[in-house]
């Protein structure tokens, strides 16, 4: 595709609308996300978080608007095909294959991507290079010890960094990381975040997170959304002193629905 | 497959040890030679529990590995039966190339097919293949002309295998010719489920919603081993055919469908051999109960199958293996 203009955003949408029904789970969101950058996502429950991530990775179809990624056009691309071209995300809740080793679920995603999960006349061990790659992720996460067991024997923030680490496996540009320490207890919560602070800066990420801290810490641009809209974009510095936000956060009129 | 918990020391040995031939697998091939020895006066039944392995065996591809659930898989193996009979009694009783014609032609059917079984699970899924198994069973039994309808079809004759063996009364051709075809069919289906494919269909089974996430493209998954699954069904299908010389429209009922599935549940889908292991218990059951009692001997069928999925959820041999494990120590 086209050489790394450092100009064209990683991700952007351009007026996405979704309703179910009566019912509006996202209304004109434009976001753009810079190559390389850290941006979360936050905002109250039902405020249409992991809908925009559905949307942007293809599980869901907008009613109107369209999404680039690296300036193509990929608004009717099928999930799949959209992973190929390097956009990826994990799951809020634990969607990983339980009876498959952490090894194999990686290997999985590396055959996947070098398009060589279609081959059956050769037995796995002809690829033991996607299995190596596999093993490498999994070091680079601290997996290499849980790598032969089943993932449904894993302990919960092991599952959690798999998720990552089937995310990394596809070689992504972009990102979306649908709450990751979602049910990690609070001190092991900030040394997930620091493993994804350190993921290679060629990966544009934007993240959905409740915890403030980890959210200040890690997001160079901040994208509160509320009840299907964006409410605000700005930096940690300016979401902070924003009355709106802390309108939305603190109670003042809840806006549970929008 | 992940009870190997002998120390692996990379993950080239990892895949190595999860795809090596087994002690047990060896002997479990020995012991299909008994019957030549043991119980030569049961060859016809022993080459029928052949051809319904390789049946289950099919079944076991798309069901234990994809989590396709078909209670219409006899579509193919009736279509690879009428398939070879047909070339027969319009005078070519070659018996490897009919085997071939009844594989290619269940393979197209199943390829046409396979576009819209890709698109649906569970319970829809189940009453498609159903519809399906249906469709071409009701227009076997009105295409009288072709296949001879309810009166089944006559006049199939087989030539000698290579020229040489022919199919005789005590049925030791037609065990050997089905046990080989059944080994075969055997070795490739172990080949798919050790590749990169068949860890691909292990991983639609397991979760069919992370799979486009990291980039899996499923329904192409599905229809090629729908289609790979339909051509083994259609061999043994044509098996059925030519070592019993003639196809009765039972090859496509939904009671040979239903049995299938039995016996691989019965058996324990997903491991290969519950296909086979369990068509070998219900074909011999069927055997001696309805040698003591014909008319109710399905009564056994069900209380069987009952007590299996009760206590043991991978079926006989998934209960084995727990036991073996549990007996060879913690792991």
């Amino acid at each position: 595709m086209s050489a790394p203009d450092k100009t064209i955003p990683a991700l952007s949408t351009q007026s996405v609308d979704k309703s179910f029904g009566s019912l509006v789970v996202a209304k004109g969101i434009s976001l753009t996300l810079p190559q390389g950058e850290r941006y979360a996502l936050i905002g109250p429950n039902g405020a249409g978080k992991t809908t925009l991530i559905n949307l942007m990775t293809g599980m869901l179809n907008p009613d109107n608007g369209r999404i680039f990624l690296g300036g193509d056009d990929i608004t009717t691309l099928k999930p799949d095909a959209r992973v190929k071209r390097g956009l990826v995300r994990t799951f809020q809740i634990n969607t990983l294959f339980p009876h498959l080793t952490a090894l194999e679920s990686v290997t999985l995603a590396i055959c996947e991507r070098r398009g060589d999960a279609g081959v059956w006349w050769k037995g796995l061990p002809s690829y033991h290079r996607d299995a190596e790659e596999a093993y490498g992720i999994l070091s680079s996460l601290k997996l290499s010890p849980v790598a032969y067991k089943p993932t449904h024997e894993l302990a919960y923030g092991q599952q959690r960094l798999l998720e990552i680490a089937l995310a990394l496996a596809t070689k992504p540009k972009v990102l979306l990381l649908d709450e990751p320490a979602a049910g990690v207890p609070h001190e092991e919560s900030s040394e997930l975040f620091s493993v994804i602070a350190e993921l290679s800066k060629d990966i544009a990420i934007l993240f959905i997170e409740h915890d403030m801290n980890v959210v200040f810490r890690f997001a160079s641009r901040i994208i509160v959304m509320v009840g299907g809209a964006i409410l605000v974009d700005g930096t940690p510095d300016e979401i902070a002193a924003d009355p709106r936000v802390r309108e939305v956060y603190l109670g003042k009129g809840h806006r549970a629905h929008g | 497959m992940s009870l190997t918990t002998d120390p692996v020391s990379g993950p080239y040995q990892y895949l190595k040890a999860q795809s090596r031939w087994r002690v047990l697998e060896v002997a479990f091939w020995l012991c299909t030679l008994l019957p030549y020895f043991l119980f030569p006066n049961y060859l016809v039944l022993a080459s029928q529990i052949a051809i319904t392995a390789l049946f289950a065996l099919s079944l076991d591809l798309i069901l234990g590995y994809a989590g396709i659930v078909s209670l219409g898989h006899a579509a193919f193996f009736g279509l690879g039966a009428y398939a070879a009979g047909i070339l027969s009694k319009h005078g070519w009783g070659e018996p490897i190339t009919g085997l071939i014609v009844g594989g290619v032609i269940a393979a197209l059917v199943g390829y046409a097919s396979s576009f819209i079984i890709s698109r649906f699970r569970h319970l829809t899924l189940i009453m498609i293949t159903l519809g399906l198994g249906l469709l071409l069973h009701e227009a076997a039994n009105s295409a009288h002309f072709l296949t001879g309808g309810a009166d089944g079809l006559q006049g199939v004759k087989i030539w000698k295998i290579f020229g040489l063996y022919g199919f005789d009364l005590w049925g030791y051709t037609a065990y050997t010719y089905s046990l080989i075809v059944l080994f075969l069919g055997f070795l490739l289906a172990r080949r798919i489920t050790n590749s990169p494919f068949g860890l691909a269909l292990r991983g639609i089974r397991e979760n069919a919603v992370r799979m486009p996430a990291i980039g899996a493209p499923s329904h192409a998954h599905i229809r090629k081993i729908y289609t790979i699954s339909a051509a083994m069904a259609g061999v043994a299908g044509a098996l059925l055919a030519q070592t019993t010389e003639t196809v009765a429209l039972e090859v496509l009922s939904f009671q040979r469908s239903a049995d299938t599935l039995v016996m691989l549940v019965l058996g324990g889908a997903g491991m290969l051999y519950g296909g086979i292991v369990g068509s070998a218990i219900f074909m011999i059951a069927r055997d001696q109960f309805s040698g003591i009692n014909p008319q109710y001997w399905y009564f056994w069928i069900g209380l069987l199958l009952i007590v299996v999925v009760m206590v043991l959820p991978n079926g006989v041999l998934g209960g084995l293996k727990k036991l073996f494990t549990t007996w060879r120590g913690p792991s």
